[in-house]
């Protein structure tokens, strides 16, 4: 089977041309989504939702930079162990926490703008670990696993944010 | 004149006809259809002229009445009189909260997990059924100005529905006896029939305020792509709210006039209820309302309502709206500035406070160029009308999104998410689970959906058990549940056992749905009494399934079979295809049925290699004659 680099056409690297990933899954899902089979057996129709979720899945992998780090490591076999490993340098953990009680003083303070000024730090933060991420991954892929762990502990502080984004705003 | 041509029956019609196909919109408070006619999407009037069919079914004790004269009835026979059932489509008793209000004889229908039914002088009717009645009668409506018999139909939905509410629409339509080629998301038709019309590319929002639902969703508009970024919304908000708040202001000056005020009976709900609605319609384009009136308890209505007084009592539901609005915008990345335009949908925009909130909110003037009634039903007709394979050039493309995460419980009733909201569709994701004791051999499942941690307060969609598993150490056992939503937003579960492979496999029949057998004995019951009726219905069914199996094959056959096929393996299909058709023209329905899954069945393969060809075409541009197969 193909991979998702290859199905999209995209040489298999980090750094990757969105506007080229976007096309491609746009000409893919013309052919192959299932308003194009309304019509067609209902084995045709089977093959189509199969490839077009497909085509759906390998876009939204390699459209977020940690899905396509993650899944870069895994093509060359390294497990990022997201769930296990959870060992951290002490500098980032630092930084974890005060985002953390950053938080916690904005939900007191039913402050949004805090809360965006957060998002805009993480983000900041998160586009380093990208770059950094591009260089290790094929120099120092083991390198490589601890940045893509970082990476999600800032989608999931992000996440929490933005979830505590819309309670304060409902 | 020219002469009209129609084929022997039973004989299907060459591939290149133009298929009769509709869109529908099935309203709250008003449904329509429409279809596309020398390449202009077009609302289909009944035979009085109106576009719009009041969403009112009424029921007499041996006949069913729908539309405006359902609707003029509804304050003397109230109870009978159904308005707003899309409001209870997929929905428990316990789900209508204001339940006092509303002039109905609810029931909890105890073979069918808490479905609402409502009592009627012709028996208990579930919303299911209601809905089938209004979908009959545009079905109707439509083959009597197209003068055939419809290939299918194109249903909106709120987008905002969830799955429960989405099944009970898909088996409404079922019911009515319409192919449904799709259900689509309301803002999402909006989306195209503007679109299209106006050649838009960019950033757009649907607001869309109907009778009961709200929606808003965001779409990037490209080439003919109509990409769904993120949608919103409250499936229990709408028009409706608007008139309850004029109806409960309106109780409370009457009560406080009449001495020795008696209890509303039905018929004064029913009357107050109407009086307030038009007061709301009066106040789009005057500064007050005068509401006169008289009630069956002996009181009088002598009543000015203002604007000002108007937006006071309905400030609270426009500020409701812009909470989801934001809610879309911080899903899908964007801040106003990235707006081009905002379409109003929803007869309810027409309410000038709405359109002030709206422009504030984007910084922008909304647009209304399009009839805020209509254009759900126009985009649908179009999308219809691809779907059907009238359009030769296939630049259309709808990406919609499922509108709320889907998950499963986990310990302490906590959920799980599975599939996020807004992602797109169709989508399938797996998560692994495992065994809490030794020597455990089940495990419940219990899917549930919304954007809350605890499953209590989300909607719970469906529960059944994996059994069988063999005895292992707990935690040993890794059981893969796989959640699949389709391109109409349904929900389908599997669940397997990875280590000894025991299965269950189940399509989301929501809490509140219908099984099939209920649909196929509904279906049966409505095809009339006589036993030989519904045998020459059935046998039509297969046929008319068969047929649509056959073209699809033969389309196939003509397109790829050269390719793609040996000529052993082309032979197996046609031999196939030839008894399939042979059994067509016999009477018994049973043997089509088998014959239709035989040929089925006898084209997987060449599905699958066509799937693969179109791939490699969609990025090569390649046509399958240069491609090394």
């Amino acid at each position: 089977m193909q991979n998702y680099f290859e199905l999209f056409q995209l040489p298999q690297q980090f750094t990757i041309d969105t506007a080229v990933l976007d096309t491609n899954y746009r000409k893919l899902l013309a052919e192959v989504h299932p308003d194009r089979f309304v019509n067609a057996s209902a084995a045709e129709k089977m093959h189509s939702m199969r490839t077009a979720t497909l085509a759906n899945e390998a876009y939204q992998t390699l459209k977020q930079p940690t899905a396509r780090a993650r899944y870069l490591l895994q093509l060359a076999g390294i497990a990022t162990d997201e769930e296990n490993n959870t060992a951290m340098p002490a500098d980032f953990l630092m930084a974890q926490m005060e985002w953390r009680e950053a938080m916690d003083d904005a939900r007191f303070a039913r402050n949004v703008a805090a809360l965006d000024n957060l998002l805009q730090d993480m983000r900041q933060q998160a586009r380093q670990l990208q770059q950094q991420v591009a260089a290790e991954i094929t120099r120092a892929p083991a390198e490589a696993a601890l940045t893509v762990r970082k990476l999600r502990f800032i989608d999931k502080v992000s996440e929490d944010v933005n979830q505590l984004i819309a309670q304060l705003e409902d | 004149m020219a002469l009209l041509q129609i084929s022997e029956p039973g004989m299907s019609p060459a591939p290149h006809q133009h298929k009769l196909a509709v869109g529908i919109d099935l309203g709250t408070t008003n449904s329509l259809v429409a279809t596309v006619r020398s390449g202009m999407s077009t609302v289909l009037h009944d035979e009085h002229g109106h576009a719009l069919l009041p969403s009112v079914v009424r029921y007499l004790s041996d006949t069913v009445v729908v539309g405006h004269e359902a609707q003029a009835a509804q304050s003397q026979d109230p109870v009978n009189t159904i308005v707003s059932v899309k409001r209870f489509m997929g929905r428990a008793l316990h789900d209508i909260t204001d339940r006092a209000h509303i002039p109905y004889h609810f029931v909890e229908n105890d073979s069918s997990q808490g479905i609402l039914e409502l009592k009627t002088r012709a028996g208990l009717k579930s919303p299911v059924e209601i809905s089938a009645e209004i979908l009959k009668t545009l079905k109707l409506r439509a083959e009597k100005a197209l003068g055939g018999e419809l290939t299918g139909a194109v249903v909106t939905v709120p987008a905002y529905f969830d799955d429960a509410q989405r099944q009970a629409t898909k088996d409404a339509a079922r019911l009515a006896g319409l192919n449904v080629l799709r259900l689509l998301n309301e803002p999402t038709a909006a989306a195209v029939a503007y679109g299209l019309d106006n050649a838009a590319e960019g950033v757009y929002v649907i607001y869309d305020l109907g009778g009961g639902t709200f929606d808003v969703s965001i779409l990037r508009l490209s080439k003919g792509v109509f990409e769904v970024l993120a949608t919103n919304g409250d499936s229990a908000l709408g028009g409706d709210d608007f008139d309850h708040r004029i109806y409960c202001w309106l109780l409370d000056q009457v009560r406080s006039k009449t001495a020795d005020f008696k209890p509303l009976n039905e018929e004064d709900t029913r009357l107050l209820l109407t009086k307030s609605r038009q007061a709301k319609e009066w106040l789009t384009d005057n500064h007050e309302a005068n509401i006169l009136g008289k009630l069956n308890n002996g009181a009088f209505i002598d009543e000015t309502l203002t604007v000002n007084q108007f937006v006071q009592l309905t400030e609270h539901l426009v500020s409701k709206t812009l909470t989801p609005t934001r809610k879309a915008m911080r899903d899908a990345g964007l801040s106003v500035e990235d707006i081009h335009g905002v379409v109003l949908v929803g007869g309810a925009t027409r309410m000038p406070h709405i359109r002030h909130a709206v422009q504030a909110f984007f910084k922008q003037e909304p647009l209304t160029n399009l009839d805020p009634d209509k254009v759900v039903a126009l985009g649908a007709a179009i999308q219809a009308n691809v779907l059907a394979g009238n359009r030769s050039d296939d630049e259309l493309l709808l990406l919609d999104v499922t509108p709320l995460s889907l998950g499963l419980e986990t310990m302490g009733g906590l959920v799980e998410k599975v599939i996020p909201r807004n992602s797109t569709l169709p989508i399938a994701r797996a998560q692994d689970f495992t065994t809490y004791k030794d020597g455990q051999t089940a495990m419940a499942i219990h899917v549930v959906q919304g954007e809350r941690e605890l499953v209590s307060d989300c909607r719970s969609l469906a529960r059944f058990e994996l059994r069988g598993i063999p005895p292992m150490a707990a935690g040993a056992a890794r059981i893969r549940v796989t959640f699949q939503v389709d391109a109409d937003g349904l929900l389908s579960v599997s669940a397997r056992e990875q280590t000894s492979g025991v299965e269950a496999n189940i399509t989301v029949k929501p809490s509140y749905g219908l099984n099939e057998d209920q649909i196929t004995a509904m279906l049966k019951d409505s095809f009339g009494a006589a036993e030989s009726d519904k045998q020459a219905r059935m046998l039509r069914e297969a046929i008319v399934d068969a047929q649509r199996l056959a073209e699809a094959i033969q389309a196939a056959l003509a397109e790829d079979g050269d390719k793609l096929l040996t000529a052993t393996e082309r032979e197996t299909i046609q031999t196939h295809l030839d008894a399939l058709l042979a059994l067509c023209q016999g009477t018994d329905s049973q043997a089509v049925k088998q014959g239709t899954e035989a040929l089925n069945h006898a084209t997987e393969a060449f599905a699958a290699k066509r799937m693969d060809a179109s791939v490699q075409k969609a990025l090569t541009g390649k046509n399958l004659d240069s491609l090394e197969l």
